[in-house]
């Protein structure tokens, strides 16, 4: 599933030119780099359970882009993809993760004790704090290929996962398609919920399939860590509160997946990692450490001031609005977190972000007072 | 690396011992290399069709009424010859679960041998559609001769437009569904090299979807007959928006009678219309149009996908047979707030729809009127039908504008058992 496993060999009958997308009108990492060339080479290969070429890039092709916003045009339908298809999706992970070489290797770090602070970011400013990545399950292919069958499987494993785990991350799961209206309305309230995906770079690649079927919501009895199950990725873990206590909510996050991590690697089946592109999700945007650690920050003055975005651009961080991505802020209120994924650490990009809103807080307070901040303004990290 | 892995994974005896193993997932640790995912083969034994087999228990369709646990056991490792299989079919019945008063088929062809080797799906989604249509034991009607319609001309002061249309596939290509971007640019060239062929009142011009000028969109907009890129989810999710606007495009004659969308969720689409109430014109040239395409593609080694079971074969199974919608926009002030309206409609075999098509609502009091019925009676006949049961519609209006009472007439039947 779901394009053209099976029916890869029949379009083999056809020449290159006969097959090769049209992308005269797309701006994205897929179409920027993909050639003639490129899919000569590849559009015969196959990843062991059947994953193509076509597969990887329909999402791209069929969604052309934005002048100003590139997308990255393609997926990985199980851990192999990134393997078979490396001459498409290594200069596409260069592009996207800042000239990364296909010889680099990606330094994971989830020793939260190797964090600076971050338990002081001043909660008047900062409003609530939030550290979020993916894992994928070795063994089950991903969101964009699997049958109906893996996908329960990984939902069963998953949930057996979960509903093991105590103390503070003791919780409960609830699957999509038999939450009752009251559930379904508190997940709402608690901002929770996910919903089925309606953005067209997920339908095309086939995420949305079989739709609510062993898709859920799990978390724990304190609201403070919670899990989408076969969303995009086939695990999202997240932990937040509010304030400004970054230091807690990633101490959370490190344990909570640790104790995860276990639990699956006892039934043989662990996390998808390696030492070149960390770990392994659907979307190549997030491989690496798949981690956005963010804050919802108040920053009327410094988001008006004229050097704001090459700030956030020097300290390595990106805005977005409080509605998360594509969207706009709302009364100064702006979702700071890291740009980058992978070729740094979970403690190094977290740091980037404690150091980093503690700063641009510094810097409101000084323009509050009417003080000039160009003294403060860093070099590039 | 994975060579070899699928060379351990794929032999005879680990796929014995998979089975054996169960569909248990926790077991499957023990038999895979380092790197992970299953080969197709080994995957089939360790998901049976059991563990694969879709919830349709919210769902209202078709598809979701036929199929049961033993049929998809029995065809979910199947593969037409251009590899298409049952899970591509129905997915989009599995995802769209349907409405509790409409219900739709939930399931698509991906090639014309996707009706024979899913037969035991299609054939009771055929009969629950098609009103007990049998492919098994019964053969459909195919009848283009225009010259057998009577009393095709309509009252103009009721009958504002008349328009009839259907689909055709080429036969030895994929249908929307499946088709690669290779398979869907040459289903365009086979059908603008034979459009081009056509002369006098038919010759026109073809505007490629991606190519065409702001002008010429406008122009196309205003003459209503441009097409979009499909949002409804019943298609975006049986896969036919894929690569959109590739090889996708509109032609139309000259006069603007008579106009084809290529590779819209058919290959081909035939429309033929007219303002005014002289169906029987617009039916003359359907049928002389869609004779003289088959007959230009025929010069070129190709034909339509027909058999005598199934009529013309389309993607979605509702289509089946004639493909056929024959219809008037028509004014009916008063029939329409009659409270018997719909009776009358049911018994003539004609269903409404509001003048922006299939689930639009009415305008004022012009309705969309057409033949209920697709397969098992021949495009003659569902014509004459239509023709027969707007006449009856415009007589009955006339009667209740005179103060005079109208008749709901007898049911037509469909099938002689």
């Amino acid at each position: 599933m779901p394009f053209g496993n099976t029916h890869n060999n029949f379009k083999l009958n056809y020449k290159v030119e006969e097959e090769f997308p049209d992308l005269s009108k797309h701006n994205n990492h897929m179409a920027k780099v993909l050639t003639k060339e490129i899919y000569g080479k590849l559009r015969d290969k196959q990843t062991p359970s059947g994953y193509t070429l076509d597969d990887v890039i329909q999402t791209g092709v069929d969604n052309p882009g934005h002048p100003f916003i590139m997308t990255v045009g393609c997926v990985a339908g199980d851990e192999e993809s990134y393997e078979v298809f490396k001459d498409l999706l290594d200069p596409i992970i260069s592009d996207r993760h800042g000239g990364y070489k296909s010889t680099d290797k990606h330094k994971t770090d989830l020793n939260f004790e190797n964090l600076k602070g971050g338990d002081d970011l001043d909660p008047n400013y900062v409003l609530s704090s939030r550290v979020r990545t993916g894992r994928s399950i070795k063994g089950y292919t991903l969101p964009p290929h699997n049958s109906r069958g893996e996908r329960r499987a990984i939902e069963k494993l998953a949930v057996e996962a979960l509903t093991s785990l105590d103390g503070e991350f003791k919780g409960k799961y609830y699957p999509l398609k038999s939450m009752t209206d009251a559930e379904q309305e508190q997940l709402i309230s608690d901002h929770f919920l996910f919903d089925k995906p309606v953005s067209p770079l997920l339908t095309c690649a086939g995420m949305a399939r079989d739709w609510p079927d062993a898709r859920g919501i799990w978390h724990n009895d304190n609201k403070t860590f919670l899990v989408w199950v076969n969303e995009e990725d086939h695990l999202r873990v997240i932990s937040m509160q509010k304030g400004g206590n970054m230091r807690e909510v990633f101490r959370r996050f490190c344990v909570g997946l640790q104790k995860i991590e276990e639990i699956f690697k006892k039934h043989n089946h662990g996390f998808m990692w390696n030492e070149h592109l960390g770990y392994i999700l659907t979307c190549p945007s997030n491989l690496g450490t798949g981690l956005r650690g963010g804050v919802h920050v108040k920053l009327p003055k410094l988001s008006t001031h004229p050097k704001f975005e090459e700030i956030l651009t020097r300290l390595r961080l990106q805005k977005r609005g409080t509605g998360g991505v594509d969207t706009a802020s709302v009364g100064g209120v702006f979702d700071i977190s890291n740009a980058d994924r992978l070729g740094s650490s979970e403690v190094e990009q977290v740091q980037l972000v404690v150091d980093g809103v503690k700063l641009m807080v510094e810097m409101e307070k000084k323009l509050e007072k009417g003080e000039a901040i160009d003294g403060m303004i860093p070099a590039q990290k | 690396m994975s060579g070899s892995f699928r060379r351990l994974i794929s032999g005879r005896s680990t796929a014995v011992l998979l089975a054996s193993l169960g569909a248990g997932t926790m077991a499957t640790g023990v038999l895979l290399s380092e790197n992970g995912s299953l080969a197709a083969e080994a995957k089939k034994k360790l998901y049976p069709p059991s563990s694969d087999f879709p919830d349709l228990r919210k769902h209202n369709n078709c598809m979701a009424t036929a199929l049961t646990p033993a049929i998809y056991a029995k065809l979910r490792d199947k593969l037409t010859p251009n590899n298409w299989t049952l899970d591509q079919c129905i997915q989009t019945g599995v995802d769209n679960p349907g409405h509790p008063f409409i219900k739709t088929v939930g399931c698509v062809a991906g090639d014309e041998e996707s009706y024979e080797v899913f037969a035991e799906l299609f054939d009771p989604v055929i009969k629950d559609r098609h009103n007990g249509y049998d492919p098994r034991k019964m053969t459909h009607p195919t009848d283009l001769d225009a010259s057998k319609l009577k009393h095709g001309m309509f009252d103009e002061n009721y009958v504002l437009s008349s328009r009839v249309r259907t689909g055709r596939s080429i036969r030895g290509l994929s249908l929307p569904p499946a088709c690669s971007r290779a398979e869907r640019r040459e289903v365009e060239r086979v059908v603008v090299t034979a459009l081009a062929g056509l002369k006098g009142d038919l010759a026109g011009r073809y505007y490629s979807l991606g190519d065409m000028t702001e002008k010429e969109q406008q122009q196309l907009i205003d003459d209503h007959f441009l097409f979009d890129k499909p949002v409804s989810p019943l298609l975006t999710c049986a896969f036919m928006a894929r690569d959109w606007p590739d090889a996708r495009g509109i032609w139309h004659n000259n006069e603007k009678t008579f106009l084809i969308w290529v590779n819209e969720e058919d290959h081909t689409r035939v429309i033929s219309m007219e303002k005014g109430g002289n169906m029987k014109r617009v039916f003359e040239r359907f049928c002389n149009g869609l004779k003289q395409v088959e007959h230009l593609i025929q010069e070129r080694g190709w034909e339509f996908m027909w058999n005598e079971r199934l009529g013309y074969i389309l993607t979605c199974p509702s289509n089946l047979g004639t493909g056929l919608r024959a219809g008037v926009h028509v004014r009916l002030p008063n029939l329409s707030k009659d409270p018997r309206f719909s009776k009358i409609l049911d018994n003539l075999r004609l269903q409404k729809r509001g003048t922006g098509g299939v689930d639009t609502a009415a305008t004022g009091d012009t309705f969309d009127i057409s033949n209920l019925d697709r397969l098992g009676k021949s495009e003659v006949e569902l014509v004459q039908l239509v023709v027969n049961g707007v006449n009856y519609l415009i007589e009955c209006e006339k009667k209740l504008e005179k103060g005079q009472d109208i008749q709901v007439p007898a049911p037509l039947v469909m099938f002689k058992k």
